[in-house]
This record gives structure tokens, sequence and C-alpha cells, in this order.
């Protein structure tokens, strides 16, 4: 009876989640003719003309290379940083450790509408508008304290006397980092990682604001101008949304186990 | 090798003194230990001589040299830790051959060197598995082999069989000696456990609460404590103390008067009998009986304080009964009650 009830409260809950994706599937692969039509439900006859018509009609695969370089530029950096940052904080025992936090928290209190005119002008001023490297640091600043936050939990968990033992051994702090903590905070990092890379690959406001041409704009900014003078291309749009989930879908499939671990570590010990 | 002098050494954390000024040298090749109670500051010692920590005062040299301005790296010190501190994501080989990869040996050396070590440790068929394959005893000897793979100057342990049950203790602990025998390295060790202490060392340093109590060979710290803290700490089960007052017959030194006195006796040198033709015996209600196998350890209760006695398993008193306690007067340990120290 619990059992059922379980089942039927995942339901539910799946349910809400997916059925816009459920919409969307349904409306990607509808013929143009019955587009509209509501309630949406299965269509007559499957095409895949939507498909082929943003690659053919957009520079969809241009799009989707720099939403890769943008989101793994921005978790690479984020990741080297917060990786740094949350190493100092933990391990090499960096005064004010409270206060940093708390300060690194609070840069990110700020709502992104608030500060996207002033960085603006920044990008603008040092020559960077759109470029991909505009939006790689915006992205990389804006999901550092989260990185910085995650790993240091994630260091704060593995015993003080590994890298104690790893100096004694010969290590300077930065072969302590690389050789020692890093490896053994590999779930911290992918778990971090991923948050940072579906930020990066989903953001709008930014990509928006410092891009100009299709040189820099990254999928989501893409699919938003695909709607023309006199025609909203619902299939279109759908197919492309469909299209720009498969990487982070896939890169979560991959990566279950690790996020689970990296999101639940130090919660039992190991 | 190396001399490790303390040179007037203080570390304070915050508020906290942990060491306060600590004077003493470490002589080449010795196994010298820090012992006493948890928080004394041993641990912090062991963590100074590394590196680990700064000083907040006061100089430390190797071999006459500062090494305040070395990082651990630049010290050559291995050390043991508590919790073994092995690297989870290697092998035993690649945990043993670490320190020397850092320093850039050669594959083929350092192959070498492991195995040199694996085998005088016992652990070569054990070289290609991972620390959490290992029993607690075996993680043990990686980390004796990791420390001892490079020949260090200075070898620190510190509280290394806290985690073992008693039986690996004890062969550890001869496994120790010999391994200091062998290697001939400078030995800084740390424990809690004064038996550990004992067996172990050249020389013992007793610390409580920062302060070194009394450093010697540790027989000189049994048979004259410096002090009663010293005398309760070395030595199991810990020294009885007495109010002078109840002791009949104490020849006590000119100028030193009765009621400043306190008086030390082990209970190994206390004999208790249910009648004893002692005179100078004293009467206690006995509390309990434990025996050991050849001893038993009676306790008393005289006058409010606990004593403690050997008995002998034939002859047992009975709890809640009265015994004799008899001691010879030669045995005693005096010690001044205001300050601690020892009289004779």
């Amino acid at each position: 009876m619990r059992r059922a009830a379980t089942y039927l409260g995942v339901l539910v809950v799946a349910a809400y989640c997916l059925a816009p994706l459920a919409w969307q599937l349904v409306t990607s692969v509808r013929t143009p003719a019955e587009l509209t039509t509501l309630p949406p439900l299965l269509p007559t006859r499957i095409t895949i003309e939507h498909y082929a018509a943003v690659f053919t009609g957009h520079p969809f695969p241009r799009m989707l290379l720099n939403s890769f370089v943008v989101a793994g530029g921005a978790t690479a950096i984020a990741l080297a940083f917060g990786a740094a940052a949350a190493f100092a904080l933990t391990k090499m025992r960096a005064r004010g450790f409270g206060a940093i936090l708390a300060l690194v928290l609070a840069t990110s209190m700020f709502p992104p509408i608030s500060i996207v005119s002033p960085l603006y002008l920044l990008i603008n001023a040092l020559g960077l508008r759109d470029t991909l490297a505009a939006l790689i640091l915006t992205y990389a600043g804006f999901t550092l304290p989260l990185a910085i936050w995650v790993l240091t939990s994630f260091l704060r968990e593995l015993p003080d006397e590994l890298y104690s033992a790893a100096r004694v051994d010969g290590c300077t702090p930065r072969q302590a980092l690389v050789r020692v903590i890093l490896p053994l905070a590999a779930p911290g990092l992918v778990a971090t990682g991923l948050l940072v890379f579906i930020f990066a690959w989903n953001e709008f406001l930014f990509a928006l604001t410092f891009t100009a041409t299709e040189r820099s704009r990254t999928v989501p900014v893409g699919i938003a101008l695909f709607p023309g003078l006199h025609e909203v291309p619902w299939g279109e749009i759908a197919a492309a949304s469909l299209l720009v989930t498969v990487p982070v879908f896939v890169l979560v499939l991959r990566f279950q186990r690790r996020i689970v671990e990296g999101l639940t570590a130090g919660a039992v010990k190991g | 090798m190396a001399a490790i002098e303390f040179d007037g050494v203080s570390k304070r954390f915050g508020q906290v003194t942990v060491l306060e000024d600590l004077r003493l040298t470490i002589e080449e090749g010795e196994f010298f230990t820090f012992v006493g109670p948890s928080g004394c500051g041993k641990s912090t010692t062991l963590s100074l001589i590394a590196g680990l920590e700064r000083p907040t005062s006061g100089r430390i040299r190797f071999d006459g040299e500062p090494v305040d301005h070395l990082a651990p790296r630049d010290r050559d010190v291995a050390m043991v830790f508590q919790s073994y501190a092995l690297y989870p994501h290697m092998s035993v080989a690649e945990n043993i051959g670490f320190p020397l990869k850092l320093r850039g040996a050669a594959p083929r050396e350092i192959d070498d060197a492991v195995a040199e070590v694996a085998r005088r440790l016992g652990i070569e068929t054990l070289l290609a598995r991972r620390p959490r394959e290992l029993s607690g005893g075996q993680r043990q000897r990686v980390a004796l082999g990791r420390a001892l793979v490079r020949r260090p100057r200075v070898f620190l342990l510190d509280e290394p069989l806290s985690n073992l049950d008693a039986r690996l203790r004890l062969e550890m602990r001869a496994e120790l000696k010999r391994l200091h025998g062998e290697y001939g390295i400078t030995t800084v060790y740390v424990t809690h456990d004064q038996e550990e202490a004992m067996a172990l060392s050249d020389r013992v340093a007793v610390l409580n609460a920062g302060r070194v109590e009394q450093c010697g060979p540790p027989l000189e710290l049994y048979h004259a404590p410096a002090n009663t803290f010293v005398a309760g700490f070395v030595g199991s089960p810990p020294m009885n103390f007495l109010d002078a007052r109840l002791v009949p017959d104490l020849e006590l030194p000119r100028d030193v008067a009765l009621d400043e006195v306190i008086v030390g006796v082990r209970p190994t040198d206390v004999r208790v009998t249910e009648a004893s033709d002692d005179p100078r015996a004293l009467d206690a209600r006995v509390l309990l009986a434990e025996p050991t196998g050849d001893d038993v350890w009676v306790v008393g209760l005289l006058e409010g304080e606990r004593i403690v006695g050997r008995a002998l398993p034939s002859a047992v008193p009975v709890p809640g009964g009265i015994a004799r306690f008899a001691f010879a007067r030669e045995r005693l340990h005096l010690f001044d009650r205001a300050s601690g120290r020892r009289i004779a």
C-alpha cells in the first residue's frame, strides 16, 4: 500500500516535470497544418521536416559549437578557481574562513537583471562584446560562488592528515592539491562541473545582451531569434529545444552515479 | 639522521598556549618519546618538527642548523600518522613510492626501493592492493614503508599504535623497535600510553599542559619521578599518594614538616595480606580485588584515600573486610604537598 503510494507520488512528479517535454516532442514531429491544434494530442502523421529545417534554415551547428565552447570554458575556469579557493579555505587554513564564505555567497545574491547593464558596459570597454570570451568570463564568475561552496563542503570532509602526509612526503601545496586532494574530490568536481555546465548551457539573459551576431550566439539565444517577421515556427523551435537538451541529458546519464556521490558526500561516513 | 634541538620553543593558537618554552635536545639516532595526557602538546611538538606548524617563538635546529624557515618537504623528515593517512586512490606500491616519485627518482629506482622496504616489512604480496582492502595492521606497515623508503633524517610517529587491537599493538611495538635498530634513524615518538613509551624509548619526556615535567631514560622516570604528575603518570597501576601523617615511622629530611609532605608508593611495592606481622602495616577496608594472573591488585580505602596493593592469588582479602597494607620504607617517594616536587 505504502509502496503504491510512493510510486503514485513519483508518477505525479514525473508527469509534472516531463509534460512540457512531451508537448515539445509532439510539436516537433507534427506537420505544419496540425501545429496549433489544441489540446496537443498525438499527431496523425509524423514528420522530421522541422528537424531538417533547424539545420538548413539556421546556423544551428555553429550555435551548438558556441554553446559547447562557452559552457566548457566556464566549467573549466569555475572548477579550477573553485577547487583552488576551496583548497585554500579548508586545507591551508586561510584566515577568516567564515567571512570569506559569507562574502562569496553575498556576491551571488545580485539578480542578473540588476547587473546586466554595468556588465555590458564593462564587456564593451574591454572590447569583448560579441565574443565567446565575454560569456565564458561572465558565466565562470556567476557560478564560482556555487563551485566554491560545493567544493569547500566536499574538501572539508577529506581528512587533514592526508594533506599533512602529502606535505611531509614532499609535495608543494599545489602538488598536494593536484596529486592527492583533487583525485579524492573527483565526485565533488563532477557534480559541481555539471551544475556549472548546465547553468552556462541554458543561460539566456547575458547571452542575449552580450552577443550580436551568430559568431558568438549560443543556442538559447539562437532559438529565441527563430521567429521571423510574419510567423513563429513552433515546430522548429520545439525541435531545436529538444536537440539542445540531448547533450545535457547524456552528460547527466553518464555521470549520474558520481553526482549522487557528490551531492551526498559526507552525509554518511565512507 | 639528525639531532633535533628545541631552543625555547613556544606555540600558541590564538589565546591558547599549547607548548611553553620547550628546551631539550634529541640526540642523533635516539628513540625519543613524548608522552602525556591528551591535549598536553605532544602532537603539536611533532608538527613543529615536521614543519606543519611554525613555532610562535623560539627555534628548532637539526644538527645545529635552524630549520624554521624550511617547508616540510625541505626538512627530509618522514611521519606516520595516527590514521595512517594512506592515499586511498593509490595502490600500496604507489603509496610507498610516492615520496621518491616527488623527488624525481627514476621508475626503476622507485621499484627497487619499494620492493626492498616491502620485503623488510613483510608486505611484498600486498603491493598491488588499495589501502581499503587492507587490515589495520597491514595499513600500519604500509604507512611505515612510505616513511622509511627514502631513509629520512628524522622519523616521526604520532600515536601509530592507537588504532590497533591489543595483541597487534604488542607485535608492532616489537617491530618498531627492530626497525629502529635496523635503520638507526633518529625517531620521535608520541603516545599517551606510558607503557609504550617505557618499552620503546631511549629517553622519554613527560609533557603536561605544554610543559616538560621530566625528561630522562624510562627507568629514571620510574625510579625517581621529579614530581607527583610524573609519578602518577608513569607506571601501572599508578602510584598511590598518601597523606604523610597516615604513615608511621616516616623519616623526613630536616626542615620538612610532616603536614607538608605527600608520600608516594607504587602498588607493586605494597604487599596486601589479611594478617601481617609488620607492625607498621596500615589497615584499610578492601573495596575490590582485580586478578591479573600472577598478581591480584587490591584496592583499599584508607581514611578516605584509595590505596592499591598486591596480594598473592592464594590469599586474596575479601572485599568489605579489613586488610593490612605493608610497604618498605626505602620504597617510598616523598613529594612537597604544595608544589608536587620530589623531596626524596
